[in-house]
């Protein structure tokens, strides 16, 4: 890693450290600092990753694991590499149970489409959360529509946590697969997989966990976990769009037949037809997404430079301390976090004025927040929630800026509110 | 390391802040609803979750009272507001002639692409209302 990583004290965290990382945040929006507060949307990338994506490139840009020459071999020991961090991030047992897609969305429609159209039969259930991103709701009305299987939501309760009672309702022995959002892009709640999962297992369904929100916040073990897949963007956690990946267990991903097929993914091809390459290959069909891959790798290495239990006790204290001041404001309405564990993200609006307007003016200072439903309708709507605005922190946000943004909201309030 | 603008600076930036818009929206004209009318049609706009119903009285195809209802941002009911103001007392053909490029000549401020559905819903509303129908000609054009 480079030096400024490795200033970071090991048992400590430098926020300043941190953002001299990301050039970006020199960056001035309408003539003031940038506050960049859509995380959950997506994250910025620091220069290591950048730097990593950038090397390939000028260094040793060549397909991967066709090419006999110097540059394709440095090409794909890079790109396997990349499989490796992240299979030691997450604590999986073998980088092959590591299968690089475009993004969670992807991933998800792959375990849909591949295991659940290999696997369901009509009237087999799988239970999801309300509180699933769109991803993870949509692929399976596909497979319903087709196969007859049968869709079940777990609903959330008023203070914004799963419900678990509930839960022990709806999941059955008919249940299949449960997929459960590890924490909600909405309201930050981080989900009680332990509970989950002792349902899931006891009536030998498979648990799949959404961890594009978690992974970039909080220390992901698979194994501990228990999950049997896992799900992440890498754009979400330091690193660049078009890549993310799946987590299966080798067992699963062995029987599974492949989602998309052709180029890469066979062994042998003869007009009677194909045979599937090992191993994470069997699911990566055409050329990969070589740069995105290592950059990925690199955001990793950031990540673990720093230690993930660094990052999430720093976020953590950034929560509480926003959590408090948000508050304080009695003409903000805020969604959620009154019971459970969360990540710093924030669904909130200001009384009489329309988020969009708001983040319109927010932007006037330079601050980027989310507005709109985030991509989970259904969750919205059962919470009667309206359209709101969206902070969601990451690891080089800073008290300072959450008092700006709460004097911005102050602003915000006195020009709308009618 | 950062420090709060002057929000006074931010008005003079800021054209959606302008005292017109600002103003419509605070204290919409032809707001409410017009009971006995012939032409009612309501829509929203899906990705803001904002909702907007026209109603309008007619007679030999003029339009004698025109009045909206519903929720939205500043320039939806801007919009919605000049918008009603224009059209009253003309013909249910000036609304059909009425282009979007009217319609944002008429607010008076640049409109962004992230916008452009706020600032067309009035007249998406309007339109489909008098033509009867989900999509009027040349709606989908240049978006």
């Amino acid at each position: 890693m480079t030096e400024s990583a490795l200033r970071v004290a090991p048992n400590g965290f430098d926020v300043e450290a941190v953002r001299r990382d990301f050039p970006i945040l020199e960056r001035r929006v309408h003539d003031h600092p940038l506050i960049y507060m859509d995380n959950a949307a997506t994250t910025q990338r620091p220069r290591q990753v950048v730097d990593a994506m950038v090397s390939y490139f000028t260094e040793y840009n060549a397909n991967i694991h066709r090419a006999i020459h110097t540059l394709g071999y440095e090409a794909t020991v890079a790109y396997e590499d990349a499989h490796k961090k992240v299979a030691r991030f997450i604590n999986a047992k073998s980088w092959r149970e590591i299968v690089f897609v475009r993004n969670a969305t992807e991933a998800l429609n792959l375990v849909a489409m591949s295991w659940g159209q290999a696997n369901l039969r009509a009237g087999d259930e799988v239970v999801v959360s309300l509180m699933e991103h769109h991803s993870d709701i949509v692929p399976w009305q596909m497979l319903r529509d087709r196969l007859g299987i049968v869709l079940k939501f777990i609903p959330v309760t008023p203070q914004g946590t799963l419900d678990l009672e509930a839960a022990r309702r709806l999941i059955t022995t008919r249940t299949r697969l449960v997929g459960l959002v590890h924490a909600s892009n909405v309201l930050g709640v981080i989900n009680p997989v332990e509970e989950i999962r002792a349902m899931a297992k006891e009536v030998g369904a498979l648990l799949l966990l959404d961890g594009a929100q978690s992974i970039p916040h909080l220390p992901v073990d698979v194994q501990a976990l228990g999950c049997d897949f896992f799900v992440a963007s890498g754009h979400k956690m330091l690193g660049p769009t078009g890549i993310g990946f799946l987590y299966g267990r080798k067992a699963l991903l062995q029987e599974m037949p492949p989602f998309l097929t052709g180029g890469d993914m066979i062994a042998t091809v003869t007009t009677e037809g194909a045979t599937w390459n090992e191993l994470p290959w069997k699911f990566e069909a055409g050329t990969s997404a070589i740069a995105e891959g290592i950059g990925l790798g690199a955001a990793v290495d950031y990540l673990s430079s720093i230690g993930m239990g660094n990052v999430y006790q720093y976020e953590k204290e950034l929560e509480h301390y926003t959590l408090e001041r948000l508050n304080n404001c009695p003409w903000l309405t805020l969604y959620g976090h009154l019971a459970g564990d969360h990540l710093a993200v924030f669904s909130f609006n200001v009384e009489g004025a329309h988020p969009h307007d708001a983040a319109n003016l927010l932007d006037r200072f330079a601050i980027a927040v989310r507005s709109g439903h985030h991509c989970a309708q259904p969750l919205m709507t059962h919470l009667g929630m309206d359209n709101t605005l969206r902070a969601s922190l990451y690891l080089y946000n800073t008290r300072a800026e959450v008092e700006v943004l709460l004097g911005a909201l102050q602003e915000v309030r006195k020009l709308l509110v009618r | 390391m950062t420090e709060i603008p002057n929000p006074n600076q931010i008005l003079d930036v800021d054209p959606l802040m302008m005292d017109l818009l600002l103003d419509h929206y605070k204290h919409p004209h032809n707001f409410g609803p017009l009971p006995g009318a012939d032409i009612v049609h309501e829509e929203g706009n899906p990705s803001c979750g904002d909702q907007m119903r026209m109603a309008l009285k007619t007679h030999d195809g003029l339009i004698q009272d025109i009045k909206f209802e519903g929720k939205g941002c500043i320039i939806s009911q801007a919009a919605a507001s000049i918008l009603t103001d224009l059209m009253k007392g003309e013909s249910l053909e000036r609304v059909k002639e009425f282009t979007k490029d009217d319609m944002l000549e008429n607010l008076g401020i640049p409109i962004g692409p992230m916008r452009l559905k706020c600032a067309l819903l009035a007249l998406k509303v309007l339109k489909s209302g008098v033509y009867g129908q989900a999509h009027w000609p040349g709606e989908e054009e240049d978006e």
